[in-house]
């Protein structure tokens, strides 16, 4: 299993202030696959995601990638293992700046010496795979939310990343461009022979495209499994979650006093 | 307790105001030293120019014209009492070089480009385009603040020149075209008394300075501003008031170096 | 490389710009007159040098030769020394007299060469042997004063 895994989360903790937000979490990612952390909001997603980003140092416990413990790298080589990721903003976080080529251009002028034509065609290349060739003159914002996020997805694949991050993938896309990110997530995961990590909170289109899912909440791992383990689960959590009840485990009601009291009406 | 709770508040406050002056030297020394990238790549720097000088123009040359013809009525008007109205073209071009020009000029391009600089870098850090940056390995410093310093740094004596020159034919157009003052007196009494050195040159010396404060506090300012709508609103009003402040207070320090001999 | 329309808007830019500091320097400066590197130095004492400044300008029969460049208590005699700088290309004999000298009556105050009749030139860090101090104007109204007191 582990010369097969690329990404190894071992006993991580982690706290904002004495405040913590993960309590020993273990994770496995492998190679290959696409892979989904899913939790109610505030479980700790995004403080995962920037953990294996390296933008942020586990307080206990450690994060290997590709046989390198992530907290032991310095600026260089931090910088170097970003080289090999991809990672997808929330909201696509397209340089406002730029042309729709240049922000997929964007890394290859950075990080490469390639010549200004070789850049051209692979950047249309790139955006023939999302479909959106056409827009290569465009500034963002010219551009509709899910055609930001498909943009954001090339240029996030520029560079043919072993490891791809996606922060809330999904979020404010309407239900079409929804799965059309879904299905360009999986594919281009596929051609790419890279790994995808996707922390979102919309199951039933992860359901439909990941290989193995881990259920967070209050910085536990609550449930793991493929898909259909998942939808079998008898956990009351993975329960409520997946058919989004509103009332269980996860309580509609944050914890308070006496409600008659706080009515002045107690007895 | 209020006592004890504002003493708190006091002290919380000035923590933080240190804090905050610690970072903002930081982040000015991160600058100057993740500068290599923008020189390497003049055209990072060229294209700020473009936003931050080019877009600044019209601004500086209309407002130096208008300051040069008030100079030019005002100070015929005063000039006149003591029949020494051939002095006008010295007072209007000393006045513009040694501090109006590089002083407003400096002013107004706080509140034109600075505030669009800060807005801009506040903006990109809200929409995480920052930290997509340093995820995709990219210094952020040196790819999208230290070329927004440079190009600062450079466009701001041209625009402090260009005001000055402005204002100095507007004074002649009130002084020698509207109002008639001898034109032989008003070129020759201008260049007998200002010197290239001891005004000129101080004067890009203080715009240089200017340009250097006011776009380190917009970039700063645009750095640190809270990732939402409010702190970057916040963050922009922020520039505008205190790299005014700075422009006067420079000033006055620099004046009393500059021309405390003569 | 695109978007030429933005070089050509700097360009026109930085252009304008330097084109300002210039007309500066020129027309409304005196950098036309004036020669930093070809000059030399010359001294002078003065029991009172008035409101004589640094960069005064330095003059014979009212032409601009020079500037006052520095002025310095001199301890040993109570004098002022006067450093200026004069264009090479003007030479000056060694009887020159040095007056501080004011233009108009309220105006600016400089010093003025009148030239001897010495065949001998002054060198770089030679001293005018013979000068005139400014003209105060308190000390004139005060010589008035007393030689009017006596006349009576």
């Amino acid at each position: 299993m582990s010369s097969q895994s690329l990404v190894e989360i071992r006993d991580v903790n982690f706290a904002y202030d004495n405040r913590p937000v993960l309590k020993g979490i273990n994770m496995s990612f492998n190679k290959g696959k696409v892979i989904a952390i899913m939790g109610g909001s505030g479980c700790g997603k995004t403080t995962l995601f920037r953990l294996i980003g390296g933008a942020l140092k586990p307080t206990k416990g450690e994060i290997t990638i590709d046989g390198q413990v992530m907290h032991e790298l310095d600026q260089q080589g931090l910088y170097e293992m970003r080289r090999k990721m991809g990672v997808l903003f929330q909201f696509g976080a397209l340089f406002t700046d730029m042309s729709v080529f240049d922000n997929v251009a964007f890394q290859m002028r950075e990080h490469t010496d390639l010549p200004e034509e070789v850049i051209h065609d692979l950047v249309m290349m790139k955006l023939h795979a999302v479909g959106l060739r056409g827009t290569h003159n465009l500034m963002p914002a010219e551009l509709s939310g899910g055609m930001a996020r498909r943009v954001a997805l090339a240029r996030t694949v520029a560079l043919d990343p072993m490891l791809i991050l996606y922060d809330e993938p999904f979020a404010g896309l309407d239900p079409i461009s929804l799965s059309v990110v879904g299905q360009l997530l999986r594919k281009l995961n596929d051609a790419l022979g890279a790994t995808s990590v996707v922390v979102t909170h919309d199951v039933q289109e992860s359901l439909k495209i990941v290989d193995y899912i881990y259920f967070v909440s209050d910085g536990v791992i609550v449930a793991e499994g493929t898909p259909d383990e998942i939808r079998a689960s008898g956990k009351s959590f993975v329960h409520q979650f997946v058919h989004g009840e509103m009332d269980g485990p996860v309580p509609f009601h944050f914890p308070g006093g006496d409600y008659r009291q706080d009515l002045g009406v107690s007895a | 307790m209020p006592i004890a709770k504002s003493l708190r508040t006091i002290g919380h406050r000035v923590i933080n105001a240190v804090w905050r002056i610690g970072f903002a030297a930081r982040f000015f020394v991160m600058t100057l030293f993740y500068s290599g990238t923008s020189f390497r790549r003049f055209r990072l720097i060229v294209k700020e120019m473009f936003s931050s000088g080019v877009m600044s123009l019209i601004i500086i040359l209309v407002a130096g014209m208008f300051v040069g013809m008030v100079l030019g009525l005002q100070g015929y008007e005063t000039l006149k009492r003591y029949g020494s109205e051939s002095a006008l073209g010295s007072l209007v071009a000393l006045s513009l070089v040694r501090e109006l020009g590089p002083v407003l000029a400096a002013l107004l391009f706080a509140s034109r480009a600075g505030s669009a600089m800060t807005a801009e870098i506040g903006l990109m850090k809200a929409t995480e385009q920052i930290a997509a940056m340093e995820m995709m390995a990219v210094n952020p410093v040196a790819r999208v603040v230290a070329p927004r310093f440079w190009a600062g740094v450079i466009s701001m004596p041209l625009l402090a020149a260009m005001f000055s020159a402005m204002g100095v034919f507007g004074g002649y157009v009130v002084g020698v075209v509207v109002i008639g003052v001898d034109e032989g007196s008003f070129w020759s009494q201008m260049q007998s008394s200002v010197d290239f050195q001891h005004d000129v040159l101080n004067g890009v010396i203080k715009s240089l300075v200017f340009g250097l404060a006011v776009t380190a506090i917009a970039l700063f300012e645009g750095y640190d501003a809270p990732p939402t709508a409010e702190g970057v609103s916040g963050a922009t009003t922020r520039t505008v008031v205190e790299s005014s402040l700075a422009i006067l207070m420079l000033d006055f320090i620099l004046t009393a170096f500059m021309f405390q001999g003569a | 490389m695109e978007r030429t329309t933005l070089d050509l808007w700097v360009g026109a830019f930085v252009v304008a710009g330097i084109g300002a500091l210039v007309v500066l320097a020129l027309k409304v400066g005196n950098l036309s007159t004036y020669n930093v590197s070809e000059s030399y130095q010359l001294q002078a004492h003065f029991t009172n040098v008035g409101g004589l400044k640094p960069t005064a300008s330095v003059r014979s029969a009212g032409v601009l030769v020079g500037r006052v460049t520095n002025i310095v208590l001199d301890t040993n005699l109570y004098e002022a020394r006067v450093t200026m700088s004069i264009d090479k290309r003007y030479q000056f004999p060694t009887d020159t007299f040095a007056n501080i000298l004011t233009s108009g009556l309220l105006g600016e105050q400089y010093i003025g060469l009148m030239p001897g009749g010495d065949d001998k030139m002054l060198q770089n860090g030679d001293e005018f042997k013979k000068t005139q101090s400014a003209i105060v104007l308190e000390d004139l109204i005060g010589k008035f004063f007393t030689s009017s007191v006596d006349a009576k």
